[in-house]
């Protein structure tokens, strides 16, 4: 996966859209700053979200981060794999690590997102 | 100079010295002068040791205690054998004065026993999962309803009314702000919760049935059919025990449907305290198990490979998630839990039946003596070691009378149900010989406190 | 260098000692029928047995559980300068009082003119608790300080309904203990958050933006999680009032203040004590404590029910005629065990030996703050009382973290002091000595830390795999998360007889 052909949130959560459906999961940078992941929570498939809205968590074993839905729309797939082997995250954030697939409600919403330039310097200055 | 404290006055200046301040006072700077204390706390003593004991003795001797009177008392407290290895036990410094178990390498004597309190409440309620300790049965029981309330996403609760009246309110005391619906329902003529009226008021909307097992009165309410209601309409079964020693002999209640037990583990090895430290149980099934509130331990292992023990699932409590955590609670009851372990290991299989035989046993013996002398017990023979008889006068005159006695007498139950007026809620455990069982048969005759079977059987026509 | 001896027996769980047969209790002979339940009850009620329950020997019990406690640090055998956890001596005279058998074995539902004494003891408490804090009323019910605050916010609430004032938000600064908020949102309110100034005070300035109609009140801890006096509390107290908000005190650090104020004087409306911190009753290893609350005269009407009372004629008394109470909060009047050992406590200090044991407390704190002061960071330099606050900012260079020290603190015989909070402070070691240590104590804690900061510099790898002197080494958390296990289970046994 080329990461420059994801969309990013400043919560960093990032979103792959191909044909309106949007694959999502959450960033390198994000899996580091949360550590080793234990358990993360997902919603159903037919669920709901708006963009911005929290559609999950993900939990190491001393924080707890709440997933916020980078665009508005429908779920249409949740990551099994991830309930037993939630250390993909960790492992693959861009691969197996894959959160939700959502059917984008708007297609114009993921202008609204950073491009992955803008979210390296976001991460950069959260460093500083 | 106070005794607990290890400095002497030239360590002090010393001290002092070594920060750069004159004196102890100069310390307090940052306290403004408007609210400052100008005068000495008006507090008597310092007493010595000698005078400590001599006061509390004559505190204590103004009580009537379970190691010298005849108990008929209990309504959500117990006495029972206590094995004396409990306190030997938890006298040790190295289980009371530990702090709470964070740093799990210097603690494992406190986590490897609080695994083991999770898995005998799982083993005794039947369910899967268990948590390290809430405060109290009622404290408990408040905790579960806000549980069933997150995961099923529903607000209202169908409650037994022949639940612990002071668990009933510490439940609305808990929920006050919260827009939960309750619905109490009523009790049948044989002392049990009216499960029609149950089936009539749950809907899809409620969150879980909530009934006492056995219930208040003392009588074994039917879990199974209970269970089936709340399933029926996808809201869970709570059943809340308040005499846990009913669990030997009586069937768990998890496997008769229970998603969620909860209890008061002071029969179970505790001293009655007046009171308190007492310590709540929590269990539930496996699915649930993110959503439980308080400590829970969990096995691991160290970086040798060793079998240890740990907090875990900490992500769900007040440090880490804050407002959004599964509850507010920190400090728990954990010394009262290793109480009740090791109670439940001192009895073991063989004695948690026998025991549980014997209350059993004396409790159905004092009911026939009651009956064959001529007094009526309210609600026949379904009960497990507490039972209502019926009396002639208020409950406070015979039990001032019982008292003469050297006896305590059985719960008025007319302070929580009007309607049961010259009730009583009497108990009889393991610790009542047949001798004192006697004694109080023979006490309610004699002053006709009893009401007499006949004029019952006429009061109900 | 200071250590402790390694006590390794091992022992397994109590479980997989059970072998079918043994027992360790003895029961007096029936001395009644004995009754078959299946010939009163119908059989479906009752069960076999409890299936694994332990079968052991009384000296299995015994041994086990003494293993056991050899793996824990305790107070008795070693310092725990846990911030804000006031880990102090818990005098055996109080567990001796308790241990009287018309002290500690009395139902609670027992008629009060046969429990007189009893309620002597908790209406004495309650009666000492107003004058050490300057409160208007005490109520002991609350089972722990988590307890206490919610208890203290349902009374905020049952005041604003009262007046039919329709509140929404808690205030809480952002130095506060996790069950403040957790403790406001159970009793129905949003949380606001309130950040410190560069003092490591609350901004009294965005404090001040904040108060409007819709506040209902504030949570402050006082000192402070870092151990600094809120010294503007009497203006922020009025500032609140101007609105009709409250100002509840957390009063977990009540241990530096005896004395010398009282939350009465600052316009406190609502506090909570703990009795497992400041008045010496033993923490359990997680309890029991106890958590009384004291309020205003504002607030006595809601106090739960009931309280301990005392007639005219000297009788002692529950008094539930208080129509505006919230109602109970807990089974029975709390834990009593622990009034009983704080009241003990009390009158073995004295007005004299309270007000001693908060100077000592604040002067032990400040010793070892003076005596670390540059070999750790100090992320804030106003006056602290009983605790002080540091953080890893210079070792952290050396990729050693607060854990790490932590951990390696252990190998000195000390437990490590609390540690990644208050949260505002990065890597934040909190240390509370309290008033029990002595000299030579303090010293040897100190020169753990010196060496374990000399580590740091020479020998980081020592620390990242601290301790080494334990029962057990670091333990994988990650794993416990992960697939957990939360209790024993038979494991399947194929040569075991089927049934």
């Amino acid at each position: 996966m080329n990461l420059e052909d994801l969309r990013y949130t400043k919560d960093h959560e990032w979103i792959l859209v191909e044909n309106q459906i949007g694959t999502v999961g959450i960033t390198d940078h994000a899996q580091h700053q949360l550590g080793d992941v234990v358990f993360v929570e997902l919603p159903k498939v037919g669920d709901s979200f708006n963009a911005g809205e929290a559609f999950g968590s993900v939990e190491s074993v001393k924080a707890v981060s709440e997933l916020y839905c980078p665009v508005s729309g429908q779920v249409i797939d949740v990551n099994e794999k991830l309930r037993e082997t939630p250390e993909m995250i960790n492992s693959e954030p861009y691969g197996g690590g894959w959160m939700i697939k959502i059917k984008l409600r708007n297609l114009q919403e993921q202008k609204n997102l950073l491009s992955a330039s803008e979210y390296t310097a976001l991460t950069q200055q959260e460093k500083e | 100079m106070l005794r607990y404290i290890s400095l002497t006055q030239d360590e002090k200046q010393q001290m002092l010295q070594t920060i750069g301040r004159e004196n102890v006072e100069a310390l307090f700077a940052c306290i403004p002068e408007n609210i400052r204390l100008h005068r000495p706390l008006n507090i008597p003593g310092p007493l010595s040791e000698t005078e400590i004991l001599q006061f509390f003795k004559q505190v204590a001797f103004r009580n009537f205690h379970a190691n010298e009177k005849a108990y008929f008392l209990g309504a959500g407290a117990y006495n029972h054998f206590v094995p004396v290895v409990i306190d030997a036990l938890v006298s040790r410094a190295e289980f009371y004065t530990a702090y709470t178990p964070y740093q799990p390498e210097v603690a494992q004597g406190t986590l490897q026993s609080i695994f083991e309190f999770q898995t005998l409440i799982c083993q005794l309620t039947g369910l899967d999962v268990a948590n390290a300790s809430l405060y109290d049965g009622s404290t408990a029981l408040a905790e579960a309803l806000l549980m069933a309330e997150r995961v099923r996403q529903r607000n209202h609760f169908v409650l037994s009314s022949l639940i612990h009246p002071q668990y009933r309110a510490v439940i609305a005391t808990y929920t006050r702000n919260m827009n939960y619906r309750m619905d109490l329902l009523p009790y049948t003529g044989g002392g049990l919760t009216d499960l029609g009226t149950a089936e009539e008021r749950l809907t899809d909307q409620s969150a879980a049935l909530v009934v006492q097992y056995p219930n208040f009165l003392g009588n074994i309410e039917d879990v199974a059919s209970a269970a089936n209601l709340a399933h029926r309409c996808g809201a869970m079964l709570i059943v809340v025990v308040t005499e846990p020693i009913a669990l030997g002999l009586l069937q768990a209640p998890g496997s008769l449907g229970a998603d969620i037990c909860v209890g008061e583990a002071q029969p179970l090895g505790l001293p009655l305290s007046f009171g308190g430290p007492y310590v709540g149980f929590f269990s539930t099934r496996e699915d649930f198990k993110r959503h439980m509130p308080g400590r829970i331990v969990g096995e691991t292992v160290d970086a040798d490979g060793q079998r240890g023990f740990v907090l875990t699932l900490a992500t769900r409590e007040q440090h880490i998630r804050r407002e959004k955590a599964t509850s507010n609670i920190c400090t728990n009851e954990a010394l009262c839990a290793l109480m009740s372990s090791i109670f439940m290991c001192i009895l073991g299989k063989s004695g948690m039946r026998e025991l549980a035989r014997q209350n059993f046993s004396k409790a159905h013996y004092c009911a026939t003596q009651l009956e064959q002398g001529g007094c009526s017990v309210a609600y026949g023979k379904n009960f497990f070691n507490e039972l209502v008889v019926n009396l002639t006068r208020p409950v406070a005159h015979t039990n001032a009378h019982l008292a003469e006695l050297d006896m305590i007498g059985g719960y008025d139950l007319s302070i929580d149900y009007p309607e049961m007026a010259n009730q009583m809620l009497v108990c009889i455990t393991d610790q009542n010989t047949r001798e004192q069982i006697d004694r109080f048969v023979a006490a309610l005759q004699a002053e006709k406190g009893c009401e007499h079977v006949q004029s019952s059987i006429s009061m109900r026509i | 260098m200071r250590t402790r001896p390694v006590v390794n027996i091992n022992e397994d769980l109590i479980f997989e000692r059970s072998a079918p047969g043994k027992v360790a209790y003895s029961l007096p002979p029936l001395d009644v029928p004995d009754t078959d339940p299946k010939s009163v009850l119908t059989e479906a009620l009752l069960r076999d047995e409890i299936q694994d329950f332990p079968e052991v020997s009384e000296f299995d019990v015994v041994r086990h559980f003494t293993r056991l406690s050899t793996w824990n640090h305790h107070i008795d055998i070693g310092m725990y300068p846990l911030g804000s956890c006031t880990m102090k001596y818990n005098p055996k005279l109080n567990e001796e009082v308790w241990r009287l058998a018309g002290i500690s074995n009395c139902h609670p539902l027992q008629d009060p003119s046969l429990a007189q004494g009893n309620i002597q003891i908790q209406y004495e408490l309650q009666q000492l608790l107003k004058e050490i804090t300057g409160m208007a009323a005490v109520c002991l019910q609350p089972a722990a300080g988590a307890h206490g605050e919610l208890t203290g916010i349902l009374m905020v609430h049952a005041y604003h309904d009262a007046k039919n004032q329709k509140r929404k938000f808690v205030l809480i600064p952002d130095s506060a203990h996790g069950t403040n908020p957790a403790s406001a949102a159970i009793a129905g309110y949003q949380v606001k958050s309130i950040p410190s100034n560069s003092d490591g005070r609350i901004d009294f300035e965005r404090f001040k933006d904040t108060v409007n109609d819709a506040v209902a009140c504030l949570m402050l801890t006082n000192p402070n999680t870092l151990g600094i006096f809120e010294r503007r509390i009497r203006e922020i107290a009025d500032i609140l009032h101007e609105k009709d908000a409250l100002l509840y005190m957390d009063g977990a650090n009540f241990n530096a203040l005896m004395g010398y104020t009282r939350p009465g004087e600052m316009g406190v409306d609502v506090m909570h004590l703990n009795l497992h911190k400041t008045f010496s009753t033993p923490h359990g290893g997680g309890g029991p404590g106890a958590g009384p609350v004291a309020v205003s005269s504002r607030l006595e009407p809601f106090l739960p029910l009931p309280l301990a009372a005392k007639t005219a004629d000297g009788t002692y008394y529950y008094d539930f005629q208080r129509p505006k109470s919230i109602g109970r909060v807990r089974a029975f009047m709390g834990n009593y065990g622990m009034h009983v050992r704080a009241l003990c406590y009390i009158l073995s200090c004295g007005s004299s030996g309270l007000k001693e044991i908060s100077e000592t407390a604040v002067l032990n704190a400040n010793y070892i703050r003076h005596r670390l002061q540059g070999l750790l960071d100090l992320p804030y330099s106003e006056a602290s009382l009983h605790e002080v606050v540091f953080s890893d900012k210079l070792q952290i260079k050396k990729g050693v973290k607060t854990f790490d020290i932590a951990k390696r603190l252990m190998d000195f015989g000390f437990h490590p002091p609390t540690i990644y909070f208050p949260l505002i402070v990065p890597g934040a070691i909190m240390i509370e000595p309290t008033e029990s240590e002595g000299l030579q104590e303090l010293d040897a804690f100190v020169d753990a830390m010196k060496a374990i900061v000399k580590e740091a510099e020479e020998n980081p790898e020592i620390l990242a795999r601290a301790p080494h002197k334990t029962k057990l080494r670091r333990l994988d958390e990650t794993r416990a998360a992960r697939q957990p296990i939360l209790r024993w289970r038979r494991k399947a046994n194929k040569d075991r007889p089927p049934g």
